[in-house]
């Protein structure tokens, strides 16, 4: 199936796995490989992936093992449908002048797009040549494979810091928090306009401290736009069970309105714009 | 009468017509010159509109409690004994005290009238379903001494055709009752005064009095004598509420009741399946200003007859039959309305008037009726743009529909008849023609013409396909020749019916309110086009294996790999779509119509969606026996998998040259955003609304509903008597849908963001 304007994947809501069981192991993947990637799902009409209206693809493979993650079906570069580069350019081009139409662009998401450096490089070089907006949603593990060269085709970088502190970061995610710091620094350091997003899990990341200390890391940055709370939902638990893996948090319930509320108040205070 | 018409016609008209813009509108009929030139275009925000007036509420109050037992008795009353005309009821009111804009279909609010000229055993499956008893009188008189057009119709039927009839390959026919999607102008009897409208028609009869009488002649002037007769009839209709309409409209107040007595009229005259009002709201502004600007009138004035028109327009009431209601469900009439649109020289027909009639929406609560039809343009003040946008977040009571699309074809001052039909005011009339089910005819293609669930010789007899696994040429060569039976059968009962309709129910007060020369369209749809391309999809892109039941006749497939689906902006399968509507219109042209008409098509089921698909068996789309179609043009339920931009291209793609007639999209997305967010959430909904249309999209059909509100309205139908919601080409009040109908709705594919 490589017809032009063809892209064989589902939705984002379906449950997609061992798509591609000739697929390199995510973990030792350098990404470098750039005419061909491995795609979970995309979706159009994002209003909430960046400004404007949007097409979102989600990249699989991911190195984070969030706990409260809604997609554990990206986490694998096998579970995705290979697509060759040109293939998903000219699917992209369906879309172009309806996005341009509406100020909007191209996200890319997933799991965790730098993972596929390459791939995603030549993709906003594409969505740029198409005159698009585009933005990055990453969780900043990976931030060193993004070059300058790479972040000049990005327009906007939506930041996933889970946690502000190293211990609860490696509960959380079962990774290190460092390298997301130091990403943050680097884009503060080029003005690289950032969307920071946080999500709130009641007894995993809501603790005060923990949260303030993203807020006091955040607030002195001025390309940071804007803090965005994301209260944690319970619509990946499906997933969870169908790969028959151990979901941790069955019981918890999400944020109350107090909660996210006084996590608001938090990146208030430390003179982040929020929402 | 004679005096009548030969009334001085100076006097009357200067005093009517006082500083108006003069223009050829003085001379001729011609409400469109009369519009341009005097229409004030309204670039503000909605800051200026008020509330309801005291008089609005009180007559609303009045109106409640029959609101509320028709919700649970179904039909609240019926005249059983006196065919409805314009004169067949004595005047009625609500509450005579506080009612601005007056007149009633009957003597009484809510109470039904029957229409024996369109069928009488319509009518008499309509009062057995109400639990009333048929007249005697009436059924003597329509038995014995006078045809209907249902009875004609019959005479003129093939067996062929009523094969097809029952097996739902071709259904919903306007052959027991009235074809409606005729627009009267009711705008003239405002304009121009009934006496002024009389004379114009006694000029333009007088022309034809040298004409040879052929066939179409004298069929013109027995035409044209009725139209005189009703225009008369309507005179005295208006006499009996107090109004006299044989002079022009001198004030607002007067502008809006002659308008709608012109409507009322229509509606007391036929029980068309759709029965619009055209495109008033911009006319009605002209008045109201200048009755605003001349001291006489303030906002909460123009307001109140705004209010009170769509008050008259929320009640009207027809008696339909059991069969009728499945199909059509909610009782809709479709009192379409268009709102704005640009005019030809570039400027927006948006005015205050446009905003006050959306308004009624928030003065009256959400509703169903009158059809609220949007006509946009990317054009159009960027202030009415984001109003049309927050009003259908907070009601769902909007259709949006693509002028910059239309305009091109039929100029600046078109109607939407119905839900999707486009056609020049006074100008231009159809001749409606329901729909085909593209979907059974593919099965019938396979199955040698047979039908897939009664196992009936429907078409005539083919080779049946006898592979195991369905091959894409072969299929489409025989879907093709099905194709063209079908077009020709379906022409032939169109001829059929319009002969009679026009003979035995023919509609003189609205066609009174046409010039004498029109463009008739003959009105064809289809339906099932999802199911038939996504089959077509399946069988060229995946391997689709049938199974046969034991006399050898396909019953079920079974579809082997993946294959690209309709609605995913995805080339491979829209190609199919657009070749297929292209297709059957071209087969469609090929026969000659009645009268003339040039054919045209539709791609819109209203809530006939789930008739249809109960009617049609398994599909080798994998969709199962049974199973609602996708309404209109909408891709099946639940596989339009990348979001709405990506189906919206998809639909955006079918051809409007080949489906002048509409082609329908209904749209539900869930109101997930936060308050603070909703004016980006306005913002970006103006630009995908933009977008679309500047893509070629011709509707948008917007509900923004959550699912928990529709659930809970199925539980709790008490709770929420106003729901509204959008389908296929109009509104229905939600509680108001047969449970399957609420589960239909529900099962389609809710957008989740804007």
């Amino acid at each position: 199936m490589s017809e032009p304007g063809a892209l064989e994947v589902g939705s984002r809501y379906d449950l997609r796995v061992r798509r591609s069981p000739d697929a390199p192991e995510t973990a030792g993947f350098e990404g470098q490989e750039s005419h061909v990637g491995w795609l979970h799902s995309y979706e159009t009409g994002s209003t909430v992936d960046g400004p404007g209206i949007r097409i979102t693809l989600f990249m699989s493979g991911c190195l984070l093992r969030c706990q409260y993650c809604h997609n554990p079906d990206t986490w694998h570069l096998k579970d995705g449908h290979r697509v060759e580069l040109a293939q998903a350019i000219r699917r992209l081009g369906d879309f172009a002048p309806m996005l341009r139409a509406m100020g909007g662009g191209l996200t890319i998401s997933g799991g965790e797009p730098l993972v596929q450096v390459g791939f995603t490089r030549g993709m906003f070089a594409a969505a740029k040549r198409m005159g698009l907006h585009t933005a990055l949603d990453t969780s900043g593990l990976l931030g060193a494979r993004a070059d300058d060269a790479y972040l000049a085709n990005v327009d906007l970088v939506l930041l996933d810091i889970k946690s502000g502190d190293p211990d609860t970061y490696r509960e959380v995610t079962g990774q290190e928090l460092a390298p997301t710091l130091r990403f943050a620094e680097r884009l503060a350091a080029i003005g690289k306009p950032v969307w920071v997003r946080y999500v709130l899990v009641p007894g995993l990341t809501d603790a005060p401290h923990d949260v303030e200390k993203v807020a006091r890391f955040v607030g002195p940055m001025t390309n940071v736009e804007w803090v965005e709370v994301l209260p944690f939902h319970q619509m990946g638990e499906f997933k969870w069970k169908s790969l028959g893996l151990e979901y941790r948090l069955a019981d918890t319930h999400p944020p109350s309105e107090g909660q996210l509320q006084a996590a608001l108040d938090i990146f208030r205070h430390a003179g982040c714009r929020v929402r | 009468m004679q005096d009548l018409a030969a009334a001085p016609a100076g006097q009357g008209e200067a005093r009517a017509w006082r500083s108006f813009e003069p223009g050829r509108w003085e001379r001729a009929i011609d409400v469109r010159d009369f519009i341009v030139r005097n229409a004030t275009p309204y670039h503000g925000d909605e800051a200026f509109l008020t509330g309801p007036s005291a008089r609005t509420l009180a007559v609303w109050d009045k109106l409640q409690p029959y609101f509320a037992e028709e919700r649970k008795m179904g039909v609240l009353a019926v005249d059983a004994a006196h065919p409805s005309s314009l004169l067949a009821h004595p005047p009625g009111w609500i509450d005579r005290d506080n009612e601005v804009i007056v007149g009633l279909q009957t003597d009484a609010p809510f109470k039904r009238a029957i229409f024996p000229f369109g069928g009488l055993r319509m009518v008499e499956a309509g009062l057995k379903a109400a639990g009333v008893t048929p007249d005697e009188a009436v059924h003597q008189a329509f038995t014995r001494y006078r045809k209907s057009h249902n009875d004609g119709v019959f005479d003129a039927y093939t067996p062929e055709i009523m094969h097809c009839r029952r097996s739902g390959i071709i259904t919903g026919l306007p052959d027991a009752y009235g074809r409606g999607r005729i627009i009267g102008d009711y705008r003239r009897v405002a304009l121009y005064g009934v006496d002024r409208l009389l004379r114009a028609k006694r000029e333009e009869r007088a022309q034809i009095d040298q004409m040879w009488p052929t066939e179409d002649v004298i069929r013109l002037r027995e035409e044209m004598a009725e139209q005189m007769r009703a225009l008369k009839d309507l005179v005295e209709m208006g006499r009996r509420y107090g109004c006299e309409i044989e002079r022009p409209a001198e004030t607002a107040r007067e502008a809006v009741q002659w308008t709608y007595l012109g409507y009322l009229g229509a509606i007391k005259e036929a029980n068309g399946a759709a029965m619009s009002i055209g495109r008033i709201s911009t006319f009605l502004d002209i008045y109201i200003e200048r009755d605003i600007a001349e001291g006489a009138l303030d906002e909460s004035g123009a307001q109140e007859l705004i209010d009170q028109l769509v008050q008259k327009l929320r009640i009207v009431r027809f008696l339909r039959t059991p069969e009728y209601d499945a199909l059509f469900s909610g009782d809709p009439y479709w009192a379409t309305e268009c709102i704005g649109g640009m005019d030809l020289d570039g400027r927006p027909l948006v005015t205050r008037t446009s905003f006050r009639m959306l308004h009624t929406l928030t003065n009256l609560g959400p509703a169903p009726e009158p059809n609220l039809t949007v006509l946009w343009s990317r054009h159009l003040p960027e202030a009415f743009k984001s109003y049309c946008i927050r009003i259908s977040r907070d009601t769902s009571s909007i259709q949006y529909e693509n002028d910059d699309l239309m305009r091109p074809y039929h100029g600046d001052d078109y109607g939407i008849a119905c839900c999707v039909s486009a056609m020049r005011l006074g100008k231009q009339m159809q001749f409606f023609g329901a729909r085909v089910n593209l979907a059974k005819a593919l099965l019938y293609a396979i199955n040698g013409g047979r039908d897939e669930m009664s196992g009936e010789q429907v078409a005539p007899p083919t080779v049946p396909v006898s592979a195991d696994v369905l091959d894409y040429d072969e299929v489409f060569a025989k879907f093709d020749a099905t194709m063209e039976w079908l077009a020709r059968t379906y022409v032939h009962a169109m001829n059929c019916i319009h002969y009679m309709h026009d003979k035995y129910f023919y509609e003189r007060l609205e066609m009174a309110l046409h010039d004498r020369d029109i463009l008739r369209t003959m009105a064809f749809g289809i339906a099932g086009l999802s199911v038939a391309v996504d089959s077509l999809s399946a069988i060229r892109h995946a391997r689709v294996h049938v199974i046969r039941d034991d006399k050898g006749q396909a019953v079920d497939y079974r579809i082997e790999g993946d294959y690209p689906k309709y609605g995913n902006a995805d080339a491979r399968v829209d190609d199919i779509a657009v070749d297929l509507v292209s297709r059957f219109m071209a087969k469609l042209r090929k026969h000659p119509t009645y009268r003339g008409a040039t054919p045209t098509q539709s791609v819109l089921t209203i809530t006939s969606n789930v008739v249809y698909g109960k009617h049609t068996g398994n599909t080798p789309d994998g969709r199962r026996k049974g199973e609602p179609f996708g309404p209109g043009a909408n891709p099946m339920h639940g596989r339009d998998a990348h979001g709405w931009l990506a189906s919206c291209i998809s639909l955006a793609r079918l051809p409007y040259a080949d489906a002048q007639d509409g082609i329908s999209y209904t749209v539900s997305i869930a109101p997930t955003l936060a308050p603070k967010d909703a004016e980006g959430g306005v913002a970006n909904a103006v630009k995908a609304f933009d977008a679309y249309f500047g893509q070629g999209g011709f509707h948008m059909n917007l509900n923004v509903l959550s699912l928990d509100t529709l659930k809970d309205a199925m539980e709790s139908p008490e709770k929420y008597p106003q729901l509204t919601i959008r389908v296929s080409g109009y509104a229905v009040n939600f509680v108001r849908l047969s449970r399957e109908q609420q589960l239909d709705v529900i099962s389609r594919t809710f957008h989740n963001k804007f």
